[in-house]
């Protein structure tokens, strides 16, 4: 008996040592490609004129020019505005679209996934392929930046509403089957109660990142302070363009503040 | 035990119950109305017309057509750009993945003790999640002047805020009873990170780099329009020239990368978590 006594055998590594060893290459060949074609096409000249760009830039970076203040605030204002209307479009929006992808909602399980696709489609989009296209079609300006943000958000959001909804107690739902409710009055006694708070506050979550995401509008002419300062740098205004800095980060750290705050009360 | 008093019940039952309180119901009013308030005031401020957008639909698909059809030799020449965008984004990422080491290690509460430092390194992340790729962008690029260069640092220092961000947050979740034991038997630092942190939070930590990985080369976009390399420039190009059809076939090409990459990252993250 004594002698019976064995360790247990070693796992068989090789089938994951080999796959290790493939992932590593096939990592070392990414970087290899990546960083020869940035190395070969980084103009390193600039390395010399860096100290004397440096003192000509920062200085005045960090002395915002005030007098711009009105300017630069009301276009902050419209890209805010952008994003609220845009976040509410698609919030409402990503609702049928929550309810249609997910799986304890809809019987038809093919019909389910086409909803996951096309809100998975959706998202795939990035935002400014979509404002050019609506820049093309609605012609320039904040209501194209709008339509725009609430097309890219309302991906997004369904995805997140459909995980609530396929979180809630379906034995509600259930109960109020068996004491013969109709489907709307179904919607709005057994889901809507368990399901609204988290649906603001995912609204709000994305309203937060909107607000980032309408500042790059202005690149293509949809609206924001993203055309401001794309001119401001070509201008060389640096103080105009320290003073748009200043405010963006004051208005999303307020914007983000805020929202925490409500989304924490929320929840 | 009091009798229940009947003229009262019989008065309560003729009244229809809601569920909600009324405290609640009209504070739900109230902010619905501000909501729809700030919505339509915001409609207004942005010029927004949806009536004159529904009754010129056929305007407005007329413009889309235009677009069509894609003028597709000139992906050819979109190739290289393409190319290009996709080495910014994954040199930046790579930068992003290994400064957001050591930032979210001190910036998460079950490592470092020291209110102070992971206070301070918080409100660094905090404030570098504020700034908008566009932003950082045209920072970088009026500092280093046109080329790929700014890009690149634009699109870590943009990542890098998110991935510490979330990489702490996921440290601060782990056990940290594997933390004291390894402690306990006399780990120094580097072993608790080693044999206590890396395991557990590995593969989150691979799946956050993909995900920035997927955001980099979707922002990479937006760096070409301010001058700091990839696809976007030629597409800026483009746009001022009213070549819509070129545009189009640039798009196209981009759309489908983008489709490719987040299959490849969605099937490597499945594996992986």
């Amino acid at each position: 008996m004594a002698n019976d006594f064995r360790l247990p055998p070693k796992p068989n590594r090789t089938r994951k040592r080999v796959r290790n060893i493939i992932i590593a290459l096939v990592l070392a060949v990414i970087y290899f490609w990546a960083f020869s074609g940035v190395i070969k096409k980084i103009d390193w000249s600039f390395f010399g004129e860096m100290g004397e760009k440096f003192g000509k830039v920062i200085p005045r970076l960090f002395d915002p020019a005030w007098e711009e203040f009105e300017k630069v605030f009301d276009l902050i204002l419209e890209t805010i505005f952008i994003a609220y209307g845009g976040t509410l479009i698609a919030a409402v929006l990503a609702v049928p679209f929550g309810f249609w992808a997910a799986r304890n909602m809809v019987k038809s399980p093919i019909w389910n996934t086409l909803g996951k696709w096309f809100l998975i489609l959706d998202r795939t989009f990035p935002e400014l392929i979509l404002a050019i296209l609506f820049v093309i079609s609605v012609g320039p300006g904040a209501f194209a930046g709008m339509l725009t943000i609430g097309l890219t958000a309302f991906g997004m959001l369904g995805k997140l509403y459909a995980e609530v909804i396929e979180s809630i107690d379906m034995k509600v739902v259930e109960a109020m089957e068996a004491n013969g409710a109709n489907k709307i009055q179904i919607l709005f006694y057994a889901i809507f109660p368990q399901v609204l708070p988290e649906f603001l506050s995912f609204a709000l979550y994305r309203f937060e990142i909107d607000i980032r995401a309408s500042t790059v509008l202005g690149l293509v002419g949809a609206g924001g302070i993203g055309t401001l300062i794309v001119i401001t740098a070509a201008n060389r205004n640096w103080e105009q363009l320290g003073l748009i800095i200043i405010s963006i980060v004051v208005v999303v750290m307020i914007i983000d503040f805020i929202s925490s705050k409500i989304r924490k009360r929320l929840v | 035990m009091k009798l229940p008093n009947k003229n009262k019940t019989s008065e309560n039952e003729s009244k229809i119950y809601s569920v909600y309180p009324k405290k609640v119901k009209f504070q739900i009013s109230i902010i619905f109305a501000i909501v729809l308030f700030w919505y339509f005031y915001s409609l207004r401020a942005t010029d927004a017309d949806f009536l004159e957008l529904f009754g010129d639909l056929d305007v407005v698909f007329g413009k889309l057509i235009e677009m069509f059809p894609p003028d597709w030799s000139y992906i050819e020449s979109a190739i290289d750009p393409l190319i290009e965008t996709i080495q910014i984004a994954v040199v930046a990422s790579t930068f992003a993945i290994l400064i957001c080491i050591p930032m979210s290690l001190l910036s998460a509460n079950t490592i470092v003790k020291n209110k102070f430092i992971y206070q301070t390194f918080r409100n660094i992340m905090n404030l570098l999640r504020t700034m908008p790729d566009i932003l950082l962008a045209t920072i970088f690029v009026s500092l280093f002047g046109v080329g790929i260069f700014p890009g690149i640092l634009a699109l870590t220092v943009f990542s890098l805020g998110l991935l510490a961000k979330l990489l702490s947050e996921t440290i601060e979740t782990i056990d940290t009873r594997q933390l004291e034991a390894i402690r306990s038997t006399g780990g120094n630092i580097i072993q608790v990170i080693w044999y206590g942190v890396v395991p557990q939070v590995l593969p989150s930590f691979i799946s956050y780099g993909l995900y920035v990985f997927e955001l980099n080369v979707r922002a990479s976009l937006v760096l070409g329009f301010v001058g700091a390399g990839g696809i976007g420039s030629i597409i800026d190009t483009q746009l001022n020239f009213m070549q819509y059809q070129k545009v189009m076939a640039v798009l196209v090409l981009l759309l489908v990368a983008v489709i490719i990459i987040e299959t490849l990252s969605n099937m490597l993250r499945r594996r992986v978590v």
